[in-house]
């Protein structure tokens, strides 16, 4: 197939996927340079025209940065590595079994929850004047005002941890069951039970190498964006200091302009943080593989693991009840009059809010859900037509730029976007944005999409190609059928990023176009719990119903084959 | 290539004619303002951050849509910094044309950054609005100086602000308020874990240092002159010891503080503050009136006089609808809209306007105004302190950030 060079007028050549490539990853790298090139002092806007590495010096002398910088890398770490052992546990001990579907069911919607939402959604559990305080206040407690702890904003970062995970587990979880149909599940666990291995080592020393390899781009993004996250920070982390990228943002924003310098030379050293986590995490996995290459040697069977099975239950479903329960607090808020500790309902129900911000939310309701249908459905043509012209699936050199934008922390890398837009003359407008959200969903789409491409048996395109169909009918035929839910599930992912976008939105935008999440973030700048209620509940509304449709889709199409249903 | 120089060359002379018509703006003629206007699309940069806000500045839009065919779109922002950026990056790519941002809120140090750079629209065009004859600069020295920073007519004053606590007559009785700083250093010893204030830099935790700080320097003459790096550590030493002698006696040990005043009202709301501090004098009432604080809640002040200043709206030098946005900029400052905006069933904010200089009948209307259970009248709001020059804000920020801002 890949000798063929020509099929109905279409030309497949390595360049045009380089082409494409560099059409979507210049401005990317543009966008970094616009913003390392201030960090060396060069903004002319500002002055600043001689390269400097005062900035640098500057940046070096900020009070506490040390703690601010291995505080972001330590959580970012923590966190990625909890939500991996939890989803790798999970599908190791329950694959295949009915509690899993179920348990899927159950998180899969959580992907769809902004993290902004699901922070604040934890936050108004765990507080001193906290929903769960507040149920056993004063009867168990004796507290009739809240008790004076620092919780949450902990200095170890412990609450911020938490309310990642539980936004990175459903991710993990999802990436990883869009690669699952690609492994022998069945026959590996039944020759490792037959062995003698309990679920989890057998899983382990099987299949987990492989599966692994799959989810792993989709693992390194996690990591960045743990380690380089704002608004989970802003909400749950600590204050004193803040981590990195937090100061950064503060930094960006400051009223005084000469500390965009400062702010861009933050982002430079966001970067080296994002390469130090990815340093440290690819020695772990050296370690995890000695580990492992120990553990199957040694023949550890690990029969009796029913309490790391229940654990890893209890941590998935667990996860789903606190995002649930505090979505649950945020609508009791929404609909709040006066709420005083320690009362555990409000004493008033009023619809007063909703009223007052419907009518106001169509608008940008309308604005949210074309960019992210637009964004999310070109972006999977590009992947698709990408993966298609490039046989190896994801795996060229050229493709690792489309991966920049997760790589490179979003707050240091729009500004220069913004600076770019502008300079090609690009007017704010639905266009636009549409653009830059397409630089961010599109890396998304592409990670969900390439490992199950990548996978799938080339054995039925072989059958078909010997039977004379042309490749372009191969791939509307086999492939993508083959796919449809691999597909469903890149769409989903790519309609949730784009909903969740908040600085490409605001910053190329310049503020003209909003969506339901810059409605949002601009009013949690107010901290109205009960307008924050309503925003957070309808943004996410929206990927839920995507959501929905992604996980119906399937039943609904493939009503008749019973292999191709989840 | 050819198709690309063209698009150029199109785009040069649409913005020369452009160029042209911008420079036919006369803000003495306002009937040709009135005119130019007509059809315009106003992007007004506000800070979006409360409901009540929003809905005024919506109301004021629909208004403009009536009598002046004019579209005011309201780009909420977070931070006002994020308009100035838009501004900035504008300069930065060379776009001296059509800019995204029409009008902003601004004040204090964003002002004075715009002013600086040169991102305003100039000359004087605030004192030539029709409206302008209605403004009390007289006896409201701020409206003419911005954090000292002379306006020079660059930005168009839209409210009044003036420091102002409260706290909740249920819980903490009205007679054993502070009535200084030096006072409320001395509750916080008697209720520990009960007061805090914004972590600096938000603007509402700065002011406070501010406030703190104009009370306890000895040479008050100093705050409005940029600062003097010599003396600079004699000079803010009170306000670091003042600072040292409360911290532990915050709420959480001054290990965590309220990200603004929206989170310190919810906090205060919750039981976990006692007494917190707003820079608009209704705000407590209009929090009644929403459900959002108990109706015990009532306002103090210091006797010796709490910090008040201006906020105002400014247009960039590069705005796309200048003739729409002075209109607007007319248009929040008539009397009308300012009675609209003082009620504090709708916002609150106090009028910049001079009640002597009004109509009779506008006049009676604003003294007719229902202020609320929990605001004081404006002769119970005690002296106004001038702000600082903005440098001193920078500089005891950056100076708090390096004492208290590793407190874990």
């Amino acid at each position: 197939m890949g000798q063929r060079t020509k099929d109905r007028g279409i030309t497949y050549s390595p360049s045009g996927n380089g082409l494409l490539v560099i059409i979507l990853g210049l401005p990317v790298l543009a966008g970094v340079a616009g913003t390392i090139l201030p960090a060396f002092g060069y903004l002319p806007a500002l002055g600043g025209l001689h390269p400097t590495t005062a900035h640098l010096a500057e940046l070096a002398g900020q009070p506490h940065i040390l703690r601010s910088v291995l505080v972001a890398l330590a959580a970012g770490l923590i966190t990625t590595f909890a939500a991996l052992a939890i989803v790798g546990t999970f599908i190791a001990g329950f694959a295949g079994m009915p509690v899993f579907a179920r348990v899927h069911h159950l998180v899969s919607p959580l992907l769809a929850v902004p993290h902004a939402a699901a922070a604040f959604a934890l936050a108004f559990l765990i507080a001193p004047s906290g929903l769960l305080l507040r149920l056993i206040s004063p009867e168990l407690t004796g507290f009739t005002r809240p008790p004076d702890w620092l919780l949450p904003n902990d200095p170890f970062a412990l609450s911020m941890i938490a309310g990642l995970v539980t936004k990175e587990v459903p991710f993990l979880f999802l990436v990883t069951l869009a690669a699952l149909p690609q492994i022998p599940l069945r026959r590996a666990g039944q020759m490792t039970a037959a062995l003698g291995y309990g679920r989890v080592s057998g899983f382990l020393i099987s299949l987990w190498p492989t599966l692994y390899s799959q989810i792993r781009l989709p693992v390194f993004a996690v990591l960045v964006y743990s380690v380089s996250v704002v608004d989970v920070a802003m909400i749950l982390g600590p204050q004193l200091p803040a981590t990195l990228p937090v100061r950064i943002a503060h930094w960006a924003a400051d009223h005084d302009l000469k500390m965009r310098f400062l702010a861009s030379a933050g982002a430079l050293l966001q970067l080296f943080v994002v390469f130090a986590a990815i340093g440290i995490w690819l020695a772990l996995e050296r370690i995890g593989k000695f580990g492992l290459t120990f553990m199957t040697l040694a023949g550890t069977r690990l029969r009796k693991d029913q309490l790391l099975r229940a654990t890893s239950g209890l941590a998935m479903a667990g996860c789903a009840v606190i995002i649930f329960s505090g979505l649950g607090a945020l609508f009791i808020w929404s609909v709040a009059g006066l709420w005083p500790f320690p009362k555990a309902l409000p004493g008033a129900i009023t619809a007063k809010i909703w009223l007052r911000v419907l009518p106001q939310i169509t608008e940008p309701l309308l604005t949210t859900v074309g960019l992210a249908l637009s964004a999310s459905a070109l972006a999977l043509v590009i992947a698709v037509s990408l993966l298609h012209r490039d046989g190896r699936g994801g795996n060229g050199a050229t493709y690792k730029l489309l991966y920049l934008p997760l790589i490179v922390p979003e707050i240091s890398f729009v500004f220069g976007l913004q600076i770019l837009a502008i300079s090609i003359g690009f007017t704010p407008a639905f266009s636009s944005v549409l653009a830059v959200h397409l630089l961010f969903v599109l890396p998304y789409v592409l990670l969900s999409l390439s490992a199950p491409w990548r996978e799938l048996d080339p054995r039925f395109e072989r059958i078909a190609a010997g039977l004379g169909k042309s490749p372009l009918r191969v791939l509307l035929t086999i492939r993508l059928p083959l796919l449809f839910r691999a597909c469903l599930t890149a769409l989903t992912v790519g309609f949730s990023v784009s909903v969740s976008l908040y600085l490409p939105t605001v910053l190329v935008g310049a503020g003209r176009l909003s969506t339901v999440t810059t409605e949002a973030v601009a009013l949690s700048a107010g901290g109205d719990r009960r307008v924050i209620g309503v925003y957070a509940l309808v943004q996410a509304a929206l990927p839920f119903l995507a959501f929905l449709v992604a996980s119906l889709g399937p039943q609904l199409l493939f009503r008749s084959r019973r292999a191709m249903r989840m | 290539m050819i198709r690309r120089a063209r698009q150029f060359i199109t785009a040069a002379i649409l913005a020369l004619a452009l160029a042209g018509q911008a420079a036919a703006l006369d803000v003495n003629d306002w009937n040709s303002v009135v005119a130019e206007a007509k059809g315009q699309t106003v992007y007004f940069n506000a800070w979006g951050g409360a409901e009540n806000v929003n809905a005024y500045i919506r109301w004021a839009g629909n208004e403009m849509k009536a009598r002046y065919g004019v579209t005011v779109v309201h780009v909420k922002l977070d931070d006002t910094a994020k308009a100035v950026a838009t501004v900035v990056a504008e300069k930065s790519a060379g776009k001296d044309q059509d800019g995204a941002v029409d009008l902003v809120w601004i004040n204090g140090e964003n002002f004075a950054a715009m002013k600086r750079e040169g991102l305003l629209f100039s000359p004087d065009w605030a004192t030539k609005l029709p409206n302008w004859i209605y403004v009390d600069h007289e006896t409201k020295p701020t409206v003419l100086s911005d954090f000292t920073t002379a306006t020079e007519g660059l930005e168009s004053p839209w409210g009044g602000a003036k420091l102002v606590f409260f706290h909740d007559s249920a819980r903490t009785p009205s007679a054993k308020l502070p009535d200084s700083a030096a006072d409320l250093l001395k509750w916080a010893e008697a209720n520990p874990g009960r007061f805090s204030y914004p972590q600096p830099p938000d603007f509402t935790g700065s002011s406070f240092l501010k406030q703190v700080l104009t009370e306890l320097i000895p040479d008050k003459s100093k705050l409005q002159k940029p600062v003097d790096e010599a003396t600079f550590a004699a000079d803010a030493a009170p306000l670091f010891t003042y600072l040292d002698k409360l911290t532990p006696l915050l709420w959480r040990e001054g290990k965590a503080y309220p990200q603004n005043y929206p989170d310190m009202k919810q906090k205060f709301a919750d039981g976990e503050l006692d007494i917190i501090f707003a820079f608009n004098p209704a705000e407590a009432s209009a929090a009644i009136a929403n459900g959002e604080l108990p109706d015990s809640v009532r306002s103090f002040v210091f006797s010796g006089g709490t910090l008040g200043n201006t906020h105002f709206v400014a247009i960039p030098y590069n705005a796309s609808a200048k003739a729409g946005a002075l209109l607007f900029a007319n248009f929040l400052l008539s009397p009308e809209a300012q009675l609209h905006k003082q009620d504090p069933k709708i916002w609150g904010d106090p009028t910049v306007l001079s009640l002597a200089k009004l109509p009779a009948a506008e006049r009676q209307a604003f003294e007719a105004l229902d202020l609320g259970v929990a605001t004081l009248g404006p002769d119970q709001l005690g002296p106004a302190l001038d702000e600082p020059h903005p440098d001193w804000m920078t500089r005891i920020e950056a100076e708090w950030t390096r004492r208290y801002g590793a407190a874990n």
